[in-house]
């Protein structure tokens, strides 16, 4: 019977694919497989490409290409003169995916938008704990529960989140990828049926394409949405190819197995630069590279021993050798791309002898330290080892001896939060949302020591500073307090900002319009392929 | 018979208490933390990290947590896996066939190639054949799977074009799972060319996983042939006027096999073994990559029980080659 049913499915697949043809498919080689389809709980970046970008949508959104927030959802907004509230008009006649399991009644409305945020939000929500173990990492990594007090109904077109505290980024927050817009009445379905696990596995949004299949570890395909509230996509068909090895997924798309890859393995791309049928682009990541000194623990916490160790390090040999010229040199914690970068700041020297005037001034003779090394690569840092040998070669030469300790991932961060952590302990961060606060609030206030702020360093003007920047509303006022910041904390050397790294994404030279995120992600939303 | 199979099957209870103890307790000898792992670069609060021990019972003593998931093995329930949320036999029973699909060609691809081989190389002994098929085993046998399966694709299917980079069948088709093989789907759906693009897909991972059997089964299958063939009984065939290859065929042959049967049967262990780099490489969807991916999510549930299930599989097989050796050679049935 199963085996009858399976057939009658197939052929209607067949039926299906036959009648499409001449559809235009677009294939994306990507990296994992996600876990789910349900944008809320998820971390991983190839989690959110293969659900927020492709099925659902945000009230608002970050521009292509871009971190500036235009309109999403929500076709404008309006913040009251305190602050404290911001009413979102929604767009109207936004459909709902109609798949096979759900055929939507109504369009979106305010119920859908207080419904997407208390589930992660309420625990008494029905939908708070729908899957077992799960946790909104996101909603509680940015902190909403604490700024958010209500989010009220206006009609059924106006929503407005009513804060504790006037809080710029918010906006910036409600286009991050776990602020998707789901869809409420299809969740009342679930819950009627008592399948509430399903809203993972067969999602419905109102994003440009709708999820046809998604055979584990194996392929992903979707069908363009052709209701979609910003018009039917150019192509109809996206494959998510997933390809876990780099060098698999550099050759597939060599093979033209592929349209486009994520993330290439460095000593791929001048292959697929010299390819006359590839595009490789690539773009400044938002990220940060950094290592943290512990400043309550001697004699990290002399400034001026500090800026002698940093002061020490050869970056640019560091960056031609790790990062194979896909680097750059870092010397704000920010990277150039963002809105207020203080491009005034001194950048960093490289002067070992001034260093060793400097640790010799401030009394420190045969420092032994500690250096703590990522176990994992990552795009800020693609080899921490590797790093920390060449900074252990560069203290030698001011006589500082460098012992690199390094423990895995988890444990890594867990150790290196801890107040009393001997050492300078490598780290790094990727921009979430594109607004200087998660750079500047999540790693270095003094609320985060313990959580991100690896160098436990809290400074009462920094911080004064970065507060302020939360709670105003106009942006150039905020950057000023930002640039200032930033002078402070080159200043004061809590950390060595070592570089931001450059990303790649090669292509055919037939897929158009395809913009680079500066937050990594992988949007298909617009792009074209020429037959 | 019966009895011999019980025998068996009595031997497998401890072994399989010892497998569980083994997977779970090396689970946990890992370091890093399965909640720690689960939550990312925002981490977790205290309180909510406290939550989730207690909801996945990582704050028993590991006695207990080891009695609570042995009672749960038992009643055939494996667990959800920590970043899925799907049952993880399920998601193994989503593989699996994925899996035996390649380990099975790849079978196919070391028998077929290596047992010629061997008797080939026997028979000629000293000649340049049987130099040529031993150093070529021999290196087959070195061989770090890795580099050869990204040897294979950057030659074959990059430079010359012949064969498909990865995955099991071409994109463009796109049919549902009905067995999970994926040869029998598209013979089942009736579509010819999506049998061919399975076809072709499964060739250079198989090459690749069924180099080692390949070099092992060959030299075994030598050795064996060369021992047979200075037997009384192989003289006596050929004195009494036999053709050179009846006498290879029917009588020694027959002899020299058993063994190679239980090569055969030991491989099938180190098949599921090597199909983890192999799958890697190739992005084969079966369960030595979704293992891999697995460890490096700390995701203990499906790394303790896809351990136990994959070790219940060898043991089935090998079980199967004892019945199999004992059908062939009756006196192992009492031994």
């Amino acid at each position: 019977m199963t085996l009858m049913k399976s057939l009658l499915a197939a052929t209607a697949v067949l039926a299906l694919t036959a009648g499409a043809a001449q559809a235009k498919q677009l294939v994306y080689c990507s990296e994992a497989s996600p876990a789910h389809f349900d944008p809320g709980p998820l971390t991983g970046g190839n989690d959110f490409d293969a659900s927020s970008h492709t099925i659902y949508d945000r009230l608002v959104q970050f521009e292509p290409g871009g971190t500036a927030t235009i309109p999403g959802l929500a076709e404008s907004w309006d913040i009251s003169e305190d602050g404290k509230e911001i009413t979102f008009h929604l767009r109207p006649g936004v459909k709902f995916h109609t798949t096979s399991y759900f055929t939507p009644t109504r369009d979106l409305n305010a119920d859908d938008v207080i419904f997407s945020f208390e589930r992660q939000w309420k625990e008494d929500n029905a939908w708070y704990a729908y899957l077992e173990g799960m946790t909104w990492d996101y909603f509680q990594g940015m902190d909403m529960a604490r700024y958010i007090q209500e989010i009220r109904k206006d009609d059924d077109l106006t929503v407005t989140f009513v804060l504790t505290e006037p809080n710029a980024p918010m906006i910036a927050n409600l286009a991050m990828d776990f602020a998707a817009i789901v869809s409420k009445e299809y969740a009342d379905q679930l819950e009627a049926s008592g399948d509430l696990a399903s809203f993972s596995t067969q999602p419905v949004g109102t994003g440009p394409f709708m999820l046809v299949d998604y055979q584990l570890d194996t392929v992903i395909r979707y069908q363009a949405f052709p209701d979609y509230w910003d018009g039917k996509q150019p192509i109809d068909d996206l494959v998510f190819a997933i390809t876990t090895d780099p060098s698999v997924r550099a050759q597939r798309l060599l093979a033209g197995e592929c349209d486009i890859m994520s993330y290439p393995a460095p000593a791929d791309i001048a292959q697929l630069q010299a390819d006359q049928n590839l595009t490789v682009m690539e773009q400044e990541g938002l990220n940060i590279g950094y290592m943290s000194y512990n400043v309550t623990e001697a004699p990290f916490d002399n400034v001026n021993v500090r800026k002698a160790l940093s002061m020490a390090i050869d970056k640019a040999a560091i960056i031609e050798a790790v990062y194979q010229g896909a680097g750059e040199d870092a010397k704000n914690l920010i990277p150039p791309t963002m809105w207020s970068y203080n491009d005034a700041v001194a950048a960093d020297v490289y002067d070992p002898e001034k260093a060793k005037e400097l640790l010799a001034e401030a009394g420190v003779t045969n420092l032994t330290t500690d250096l703590w090394a990522m176990p994992v690569s990552r795009p800020y840092n693609p080899n921490a080892q590797r790093v920390a040998e060449l900074i252990q070669a560069d203290w030698a030469a001011v006589g500082v001896t460098a012992n690199i300790v390094t423990y895995e991932w988890t444990e890594y961060r867990e150790r290196g939060k801890a107040e009393d952590r001997k050492g300078p302990f490598q780290i790094g961060w990727t921009g979430d949302n594109g607004d200087p606060d998660n750079f500047f609030a999540t790693l270095f206030s003094c609320s985060a020591i313990g959580v991100s702020n690896y160098s436990s360093w809290c400074n009462e003007e920094f911080e004064d500073l970065i507060q302020k920047a939360k709670t105003t509303s106009d942006q150039e006022e905020r950057a000023e307090l930002y640039r200032q910041a930033q002078e402070i904390f080159k200043a004061e050397e809590p950390a060595m900002t070592l570089a931001h790294s450059r990303v790649f994404m090669p292509m055919k030279k037939t897929v158009l319009n395809y913009k680079m995120s500066p937050l990594g992600n992988h949007s298909f939303k617009g792009v074209d392929i020429e037959e | 018979m019966l009895n011999f199979i019980l025998r068996r099957l009595a031997l497998i209870v401890p072994t399989v208490i010892g497998i569980t103890l083994c997977a779970f307790f090396f689970v946990r000898v890992l370091p890093g933390d399965p909640i720690l792992a689960m939550a990312g670069q925002h981490g977790v609060t205290p309180e909510r990290y406290e939550i989730l021990r207690e909801q996945f019972g990582y704050n028993l003593p590991l006695w207990q947590q080891y009695f609570n998931y042995l009672g749960n093995v038992l009643q055939g329930n494996f667990g959800v896996s920590l970043a899925t949320k799907r049952p993880v036999i399920t998601e193994f029973m989503t593989l699996f066939p994925a899996t035996i699909e390649l380990a099975l060609v790849a079978m196919i691809f070391a028998v077929v190639v290596g047992i010629p081989a061997g008797i080939f190389a026997a028979v000629k002994r000293g000649s340049w054949f049987d130099q040529l098929t031993m150093g070529v085993a021999l290196t087959g046998y070195s061989m770090p799977i890795f580099w050869w399966g990204l040897l294979l694709i950057i030659f074959f299917s990059g430079y010359l074009g012949w064969t498909p980079v990865s995955g099991r069948i071409a994109l463009t088709f796109f049919l549902r799972p009905i067995t999970g093989f994926m040869l029998i789907d598209t013979l089942l759906y009736g579509n010819w060319p999506a049998f061919v693009s399975a076809l072709r897909h499964l060739i250079l991972p198989a090459v690749v996983l069924g180099t080692i059997p390949l070099a092992v089964i060959a030299r075994q299958t030598r050795s064996a042939m060369l021992e047979v063939l200075g037997e009384d009984y192989v003289r006596t065939a050929r004195a009494k006027g036999l053709s050179a290859r009846r006498v290879v065929n029917v009588h020694a042959l027959r002899n020299a096999l058993i063994p190679v049967i239980t090569t055969i049967g030991l491989q099938v262990g180190l098949l599921l073994g090597g199909a983890i780099l192999t799958e890697t490489i190739f992005s084969w969807p079966g369960i030595g990559k979704w293992m891999i991916d697995s460890i490096s999510k700390r995701d203990y549930v499906v790394v303790q029980s896809g351990l136990l299930l994959i070790a219940l599989i060898v043991m089935a097989v090998n079980l199967a080659v004892d019945v199999l050796y004992a059908v062939i050679n009756p006196r192992i049935r009492v031994k």
